[in-house]
């Protein structure tokens, strides 16, 4: 009996830029074999703001708050790590206890964000109840968060030299009431999602990032340690207060003794990631020392000290989805002169391809959401001629690159 | 792990809801004629939920006080306040305003202040309730 044979043809999949499943645009190209996906493309560029370049006319307090709409959900990461570019160009030292309140709102953050990513991770793979689990115990926190700094979302609370509110004595009582709700709520909520036998069906053995590859593409955040790779601003650097504090490298084997670098070790660590924040402000409301909480008070004395300042600073924080990177140029003028952004997502786009190859169609929206991709914050660069978009290949790109560096350089 | 939602669903059921029903516990028919109902003090609406203190809501401006030293439009990230050279006194666009409360830390005479009045929509962006002066 001869074997007949068939020519097997593989499809493309557009998905994006706006989908259904996607929270924000994106573009991939699928090749899919049947149900199986063969090959990834990734594109981005949709949501390009000109962010850096309404800095150009702004001031360094004012460019605080552009920083902040950078990103809804990070609106505290940005304003911080700018506002270590800028004293680090500046060589303003901030008083000790406004560290420790710096500590306490980015710990904050961590945690209201790595709740609402097990809520959206909860509703990409269908299971809206736990959704609805989620996002109701990290209601207290944002109200924690409008209590300690005025509004829910967009902070405002960084500012150049310090931190703009203080927490007071009687506030505190608020803030543990707060904290011991979360600490009671967070075994419900780590039964549902690591014992769950409709999460870990969807959820173990998807999207594998190997070390390796983790490595080689320089992933960032949760992402990252969830490889078992040991890469964390906050004890590498011990910026803020980091280094005071107890604080480790987290990685799933915690808890599980294994790591699979899978969507549920991701799970893992950012359940555990949690529960560290949690520790960490419990730890900085006890050790917190009395004092100033910003090192001037008069802004325009501090405009016109940093008017004067020359020279570039480099501000490296941990945002919950990774190492975010400012880059600050000053050179004795109103504005600085140039201002560089890099969101932990940029670094989380490649992996997605090892995580996305041999992956069915469906597992499309959870792998995408394992590495909690914020589009709006990443895309930096867009480039509009004539109302004709270009992509730039390779060696053009390498060309600006390096006209740029020797702009810079003069 | 079986149903282990009923508790939750069974509890829920008998609890008030966490929703405050604002501004009224139904959708009026009419939305016009309910405004004007509201503004004629006919009916009486649902009060939202208080705002905590430190809330960064619409910003109260004491003229008397305001000495035109233009020191907020230098910090104001959203070019919302215009100075008014005639009597040197400024005015606010709130709905230019992102409510950063940078401009009540930088007044010299304290004259700025953040209410607590977040209800400001507004289908014209320069209606007398969005300009404080």
């Amino acid at each position: 009996m001869s074997q007949k044979t068939t020519t097997k043809t593989t499809y493309h999949i557009p998905v994006g830029p706006i989908h259904p499943a996607l929270k924000e645009p994106v573009f991939f190209e699928f090749e899919i074999d049947g149900e199986k996906i063969v090959n990834v493309d990734v594109k981005l560029g949709h949501v390009h703001r000109g962010v850096e370049w309404a800095s150009r006319k702004r001031n360094p307090i004012q460019i605080l708050y552009l920083a902040e709409r950078i990103c809804g959900i990070c609106s505290y990461c940005h304003p911080a790590a700018f506002t270590l570019g800028i004293e680090d160009a500046a060589d303003i030292e901030v008083p000790e206890r406004a560290e420790y309140l710096r500590v306490i709102q980015g710990e904050l953050e961590r945690i209201a964000s790595h709740m609402l990513w097990a809520g959206v991770a909860a509703h990409e793979i269908g299971f809206d109840t736990v959704l609805f689990l989620t996002w109701e115990m990290r209601e207290k926190i944002m109200d924690l968060t409008e209590f300690l700094c005025g509004n829910r979302v967009t902070k405002g609370i960084m500012t150049i030299g310090g931190i703009r509110r203080d927490i007071t004595k009687d506030m505190i009582p608020q803030i543990t009431k707060s904290l011991d709700y979360l600490k009671d709520n967070f075994e419900k909520i780590r039964h549902i999602f690591l014992d769950d036998k409709t999460v870990k069906l969807r959820s173990q053995g998807a999207g594998i990032l190997t070390k390796d590859d983790a490595l080689r593409l320089c992933a960032v955040g949760p992402t990252t340690r969830a490889s078992a790779i040991k890469k964390d601003v906050r004890v590498d650097t011990s910026y803020f207060a980091y280094g005071d504090l107890d604080i480790d490298y987290i990685t799933p084997d915690i808890l599980t003794g294994e790591v699979n670098g899978d969507v549920y070790d991701r799970i893992i660590q950012r359940l555990l990631e949690i529960k560290q924040s949690i520790d960490l402000i419990e730890q900085c409301l006890d050790i917190m020392p009395n004092g100033d909480i910003v090192s001037e008070p008069n802004i325009p004395k501090l405009l016109n000290q940093l008017k004067k300042v020359e020279g570039e600073g480099v501000g490296r924080h941990e945002a919950p989805r990774g190492e975010v990177f400012h880059y600050v140029k000053l050179t004795g003028e109103d504005t600085p002169f140039t201002w560089k952004v890099r969101a932990p997502t940029y670094n989380n786009i490649l992996p997605w391809i090892p995580m996305l190859k041999g992956e069915q169609i469906a597992d499309i929206p959870i792998v995408a959401a394992s590495t909690d991709p914020c589009m709006s914050c990443t895309n930096r660069v867009g480039i509009i001629k004539d109302g004709n978009r270009y992509e730039l290949n390779k060696e053009e790109l390498h060309r600006l690159s390096v006209e740029k560096t020797r702009r810079l350089m003069r | 792990m079986g149903f282990s939602i009923l508790p939750k669903v069974f509890s829920q059921m008998f609890k008030k809801p966490w929703t405050n029903k604002f501004p009224d516990k139904y959708q009026p028919s009419n939305t016009t004629k309910y405004l004007k109902a509201v503004g004629d003090g006919e009916v009486k609406i649902n009060p939202p939920i208080p705002t905590p203190p430190g809330f960064r809501g619409k910003i109260i401006y004491d003229k008397e006080k305001c000495i035109g030293c233009k020191l907020c439009i230098k910090v104001c990230p959203c070019e919302a306040i215009e100075y008014k050279e005639k009597d040197k006194k400024i005015r606010i666009y709130l709905s230019r305003c992102c409510f950063c409360s940078q401009c009540n830390d930088v007044c010299p005479t304290k004259c700025l202040k953040m209410g607590d009045e977040f209800l400001l929509a507004d289908s014209d962006p320069y209606s007398k309730g969005l300009i404080v002066e």
